[in-house]
């Protein structure tokens, strides 16, 4: 590697020396690139999450001089992971924001905007205003959206601020907390998780958790109500009933097969009886991210984009790269950033390769790690590796790998928040 | 290998180097990239090329054998973990030799 780079750096000197012109070709590339010689292609990349982000980081890393410009909405990354301790009153948003200043200086081009069309044909991303940037590949990781129209008055609640879903970190955050805050001591915190699959598999079950002992400290009279749409805990099960168990019991109550079928008000209607919640959470079913959906690329039931996972191009439309949630899962592969930010290093060494029409990496390996709080302190993990089936043409988990904390523990909520720093230090390089 | 790099040499005396690169069988430079992903799938937790914060283990600039011996460790059951006995499980001794290799040629930050 090292070779390699005085070797260019000799190289490039030299010709410049000579008087030798490279053309448009290198200035263009040089104008936003940090390594030398020509570009080797230009990247657009839509969503600044945890794949979005990681997949400029590694580009520019690993392609030296690819131009790579990245598409994001909000000015700043706010994670989801470690979004609960929020909630719980353990840490401030200040603790789960970075900000792309770090991409920024290593050559990435941010534009603060959202991408409203996709012409694959003429290869280019339109933006609300109008502007257009061409690429010669395009990576979608653009996250969830949700499917809401199944549940009358669930949209309408969402629109009106009452009801919130909290399931894309920022001003929602700080908006469920301020209900917990207000919520008088007595009163029921209800929370709805969809049936599978969703992002972030423990998701609910730490927030249910991170709820239950803010209130358990500072309102004691009151309750969390879980109302799970599925037929049990879908994450970690026994360290999470465990913990209800043991930290919770009174004040935090699991219900299985309660899926949500209308909301009125504050009100969860399930198919037996209803549910008067003082703060009702509602995270509802999810598909794909909106602009997967208006490119067309949900050709998994619907809801998902398949992919070849070798490449993570979608199945739908070739050239179209496709990283995190909004994937149709590989068996055994959660939805989570972790994995969103491994999938965004096999499309960056893929894309690399494919720029300069070399053959991608034919074994590639993804594995996933997810910590999730139990209190303020004690933590479980859910890990698991996966590697690229040639047959099968998928990802699986290895047998006899993985698997999850024999206790809740402290040592791993260390490591939780060591790993929240660690990541967002990868995707992000600040 | 020397018929070829003296070729080189003769050719582009001024790019001794840069040829002897070029000149390196392909298959190496799929190892090293090889090597490059698998090693890119410990950074979540690990550090961005292996330079951890906080908690975690750094693992730039590690010698590969102290590497492969903590995995297989981790593997065998004789190192206690909290996770590292379960995810080395999902890596072949290959891909850890490779890896061990990729952070051993790292350079620890500071």
């Amino acid at each position: 590697m090292t070779t390699n780079k005085i070797s260019l750096g000799l190289n490039r000197r030299r010709l410049l020396g000579a008087g030798l012109t490279l053309g448009g070709l290198a200035l263009t590339g040089c104008a936003t690139g940090t390594g030398s010689g020509p570009s080797l292609g230009r990247v657009v990349i839509v969503g600044g999450g945890f794949g979005g982000s990681t997949a400029a980081r590694y580009l520019k890393m690993w392609g030296g001089n690819v131009d790579v410009t990245l598409v994001e909405r909000s000015a700043s990354f706010v994670s989801c992971p470690i979004s609960n301790l929020v909630l719980g009153g353990h840490k401030q948003m200040a603790d789960i924001t970075r900000g792309y200043d770090g991409l920024k200086a290593l050559g990435v081009k941010m534009v603060q905007g959202e991408v409203t069309a996709i012409d694959a044909a003429a290869k280019k991303v339109k933006l609300a205003g109008g502007a257009e940037i061409a690429y010669d590949r395009l990576i979608l990781s653009p996250g969830v959206d949700f499917m809401t129209e199944g549940t009358p008055g669930l949209q309408a609640a969402l629109d009106s601020g009452r009801v919130l879903h909290s399931w894309k970190a920022g001003p929602q955050t700080v908006a469920l907390r301020k209900q917990l805050e207000a919520m008088p001591d007595g009163g029921v915190f209800a929370l709805s998780i969809p049936k599978v699959p969703y992002r972030c598999p423990p998701g609910p079950y730490e927030r249910a958790c991170m709820v239950a002992s803010y209130l358990k400290q500072y309102k004691p009279k009151s309750k969390v109500l879980v109302l799970d749409a599925n037929p049990e805990v879908q994450s970690k099960k026994a360290l999470f009933e465990k913990a209800f168990k043991d930290h919770y019991s009174g004040i935090l109550e699991y219900r299985a097969n309660n899926e949500l079928k209308e909301v009125v008000g504050t009100t969860a209607r399930l198919e037996f009886d209803d549910v008067k919640a003082d703060v009702l959470n509602v995270i509802p079913p999810q598909r794909a991210g909106d602009i997967a959906r208006s490119a067309g690329l949900l050709n998994m039931n619907n809801r998902w984009v398949g992919v070849n996972w070798l490449t993570m191009e979608s199945t739908a439309a070739p050239g179209i790269h496709v990283l995190g949630d909004a994937t149709f899962s590989a068996p055994a592969m959660p939805k989570s950033g972790h994995m969103a930010n491994q999938h965004a290093k096999v499309a960056a060494a893929a894309i690399i390769e494919l720029l300069q029409g070399k053959p991608v990496n034919a074994t590639p390996v993804v594995m996933n790690t997810c910590y999730s709080f139990v209190t303020a302190k004690d933590v479980v993990h859910v890990a698991s590796v996966h590697q690229y089936d040639e047959k099968d043409k998928t990802f699986k988990a290895v047998p006899g790998s993985g698997g999850v904390s024999a206790a809740a523990n402290q040592i791993e909520g260390r490591y939780a928040l060591s790993w929240a720093d660690n990541i967002w230090s990868d995707m992000l390089a600040v | 290998m020397p018929p070829i790099s003296q070729t080189a040499k003769a050719a582009f005396a001024a790019h001794a180097l840069a040829a002897l690169a070029l000149a390196a069988p392909a298959a190496q430079a799929q190892d090293l990239n090889l090597a490059r992903n698998l090693a890119a799938t410990c950074a979540n937790c690990h550090g961005t090329n292996g330079n951890a914060r906080g908690d975690m283990k750094p693992l730039a600039g590690l010698s590969a054998e102290k590497i492969i011996a903590a995995m297989a460790d981790y593997k065998s059951g004789n190192q206690p973990a909290t996770i590292m006995h379960q995810i080395s499980k999902g890596y072949s001794d290959e891909q850890i030799k490779l890896v061990a290799a990729y952070f051993a040629a790292q350079k620890a930050a500071k």
